[in-house]
């Protein structure tokens, strides 16, 4: 029984059910290996070891009163850029270093409902701005499959801590690629919802239009059921869409006859590692062999333009959402002078770090008078033409299937030097944020014993179609079952 | 195009952004660099079409107005820098 963190949320509940594990149990086991493994491999910012034994008592009693559901008692990182009432929630940066949320996000809410038990919160970049993690500030979080690498980012810590059973699940953050790309450097299933399907509220905000929370877990069915969950309307946060919400795990079966899948041939990009490109071609092999009608090659042509949307929306967003970091309400203060400019301007150049400086002026740039129409106002309007190319493809295609990223996990330091490289690394999961789709980065394979994923996009609000064709791939490989040996 | 100090300088007031004289050579490069890859877009005509602010759509979302309890005061300022009393303790915006 000391090897319970290696569970699945399906493994796990069935013990659980069966009152052949408590819920304490199991969280002292994985708070235990957290403790020890986390030394290395930095995933968490904050531990909650009291708090996680109180919820797992808690739990306890709801799983004696037989008033179970799939995610009580099962222990669970949270992206530290999500609201956790009582908690710590430093986003990575200096200036939320102490802040304490008097309030839960709705998917803490939920997740709290359900009685689950909080382990900690997770190492990132700061403000969720970046692909490696390294733009944490206080320490970077490292690549299980090879210290020396990174995990991605920026739910690194999210990613890294699933892939060595620090925690059974985690939740992310995914504004161009944060929940996919690590799941995919770290060998882990991370699905990014429909923009609108799961709740903002309590999210802190980076780019508004692009934002959303969603799972990283060990398999498909995990992932399912983690969406199940955190799911569903939300009266608090304006933009969240009034659709309703399947059950799931219901679109997880193995047959995948007849399904339409389209590969567009602008996601294998130039200066694509030719390994990753033979695997995933390998992968996309496997999904035809198991009965999908597959069509290699389509055209995707305003793909090569979502780089430089992106780079210019989520900038001025961001501008816009951290104006409020001004050092008066919460957060880092700078109080040696009695100037309020001078004040307020201090905080921020003491309490950011350069990624978040660096998009802070990027966006205002972009929205400043003189350039708003030939930046912000461009880059919505060629949004709009790259959601329509999209919406045409999907009149043939079930879904489309791409790398989750040009490259396997790159070494800490390569890229943080140099914006425009790292930027790069978010050239295939970025587009989907931009039109709003969801997508899931399943494992699909290793080059020299370092991962890589596949990613999977669907429709708006058809997270089932492509949760359905993940679990056909997984059911029929071996790659997520795949562990890191580095301890 | 290379932006000039003064430009990295007066975007930074616009942001109420303090930086070092380190940093604003730094940014001035990097800022160009970036703005550089943006120079793409005007491969596209975009004449007739409209903006997309966010990808859903939803417009005017209303709830009812239903009065409850919000978080109290005291959760609220325990984060503050500077309290007094139950306010938020700022600096003299008029001098």
């Amino acid at each position: 029984m000391d090897n319970l963190h290696k569970l699945t949320i399906g493994q796990a509940h069935k013990l659980l059910k069966e009152k052949k594990v408590s819920a304490v149990e199991l969280a002292k086991v994985c708070l235990a290996h957290l403790s020890a493994v986390d030394k290395k491999v930095q995933a968490c910012v904050t531990i909650c070891h009291d708090l996680a034994l109180e919820q797992a008592k808690e739990a306890d009693k709801t799983i004696g009163k037989g008033e179970m559901q799939p995610l009580t008692g099962i222990p669970a990182l949270i992206k530290d850029v999500i609201c956790t009432r009582g908690i710590k929630t430093t986003c990575s940066s200096k200036i939320l270093e102490n802040f304490i949320p008097p309030y839960d996000a709705t998917v803490m809410k939920k997740l709290r409902s359900a009685k689950a038990v909080i382990l900690g919160k997770a190492n990132m970049d700061e403000f969720a701005m970046g692909s490696s993690t390294e733009n944490s500030a206080f320490f970077p979080t490292r690549n299980p499959w090879d210290l020396n690498r990174v995990p991605g980012g920026s739910s690194g810590g999210s990613a890294a801590a699933v892939s060595i059973d620090e925690a059974i699940y985690a939740l992310g953050s995914d504004t161009g690629g944060s929940i996919r790309q690590p799941a995919g450097f770290c060998s882990v299933v991370g699905l990014k919802p429909t923009y609108g399907r799961v709740s903002r509220f309590g999210l802190v905000a980076f780019a508004s239009s692009l934002d959303q929370i969603g799972p990283l877990t060990k398999d498909v069915t995990d992932c399912a059921l983690v969406l199940n969950a955190i799911a569903g309307h939300d009266p608090l946060d304006s933009t969240s869409a009034p659709q309703p919400v399947p059950d799931f795990t219901r679109s997880l079966k193995p047959d995948i006859k007849g399904m339409r899948i389209g590969v567009p041939k602008d996601y294998f990009v130039e200066g694509m590692q030719p390994e990753v490109r033979q695997g995933i071609e390998a992968a996309i092999g496997k999904l035809q062999e198991l009965g999908a009608v597959v069509d290699r090659d389509v055209s995707l042509p305003l793909t090569r333009y979502a780089l430089a949307v992106y780079y210019i929306i989520a900038p001025s967003e961001a501008s816009a959402n951290l104006a409020r970091y001004d050092g008066v309400k919460y957060g880092y203060s700078y109080q040696d002078t009695t100037n309020m400019w001078e004040a307020m301007e201090k905080t921020k150049q003491f309490g950011f770090g350069a990624e978040v400086k660096r998009r802070i002026m990027l966006g205002t740039y972009a929205l400043s008078a003189g350039y708003y129409d030939a930046y912000y106002l461009k880059a919505q309007k060629v949004r709009t033409l790259i959601i329509k190319e999209f919406k045409s493809a999907f009149e043939k295609y079930d879904a489309l299937v791409t790398p989750t990223s040009p490259t396997v996990p790159f070494k800490l330091g390569e890229k943080v030097d140099d914006p425009v490289q790292m930027y790069l690394s978010d050239v295939c999961t970025l587009p989907i944020n931009i039109a709003g789709l969801p997508a899931i980065s399943v494992p699909a394979g290793f080059v020299d014993g370092l991962p890589f994923g596949m990613q999977i996009i669907g429709k708006p609000f058809d997270e089932e179609t492509i949760l359905h064709l993940a679990y056909a791939y997984e059911q029929a490989t071996d790659w997520h079952k795949r562990k890191p040996t580095n301890k | 195009m290379k932006l000039s100090r003064k430009e990295v300088q007066h975007i930074a007031l616009l942001a109420r952004l303090g930086l070092s004289e380190d940093e604003i050579e730094k940014f001035r490069h990097q800022l160009s660099d970036i703005l550089d890859n943006f120079d793409v877009l005007e491969q596209l005509d975009t004449t007739d079409v409209p903006p997309t602010a966010q990808s859903i759509a939803l417009q005017n979302v209303f709830r009812p107005d239903v009065p409850k309890s919000s978080c109290p005061v005291g959760e609220i300022l325990a984060n503050a820098p500077q309290r007094e009393g139950d306010s938020f303790k700022v600096r003299a915006v008029l001098e």
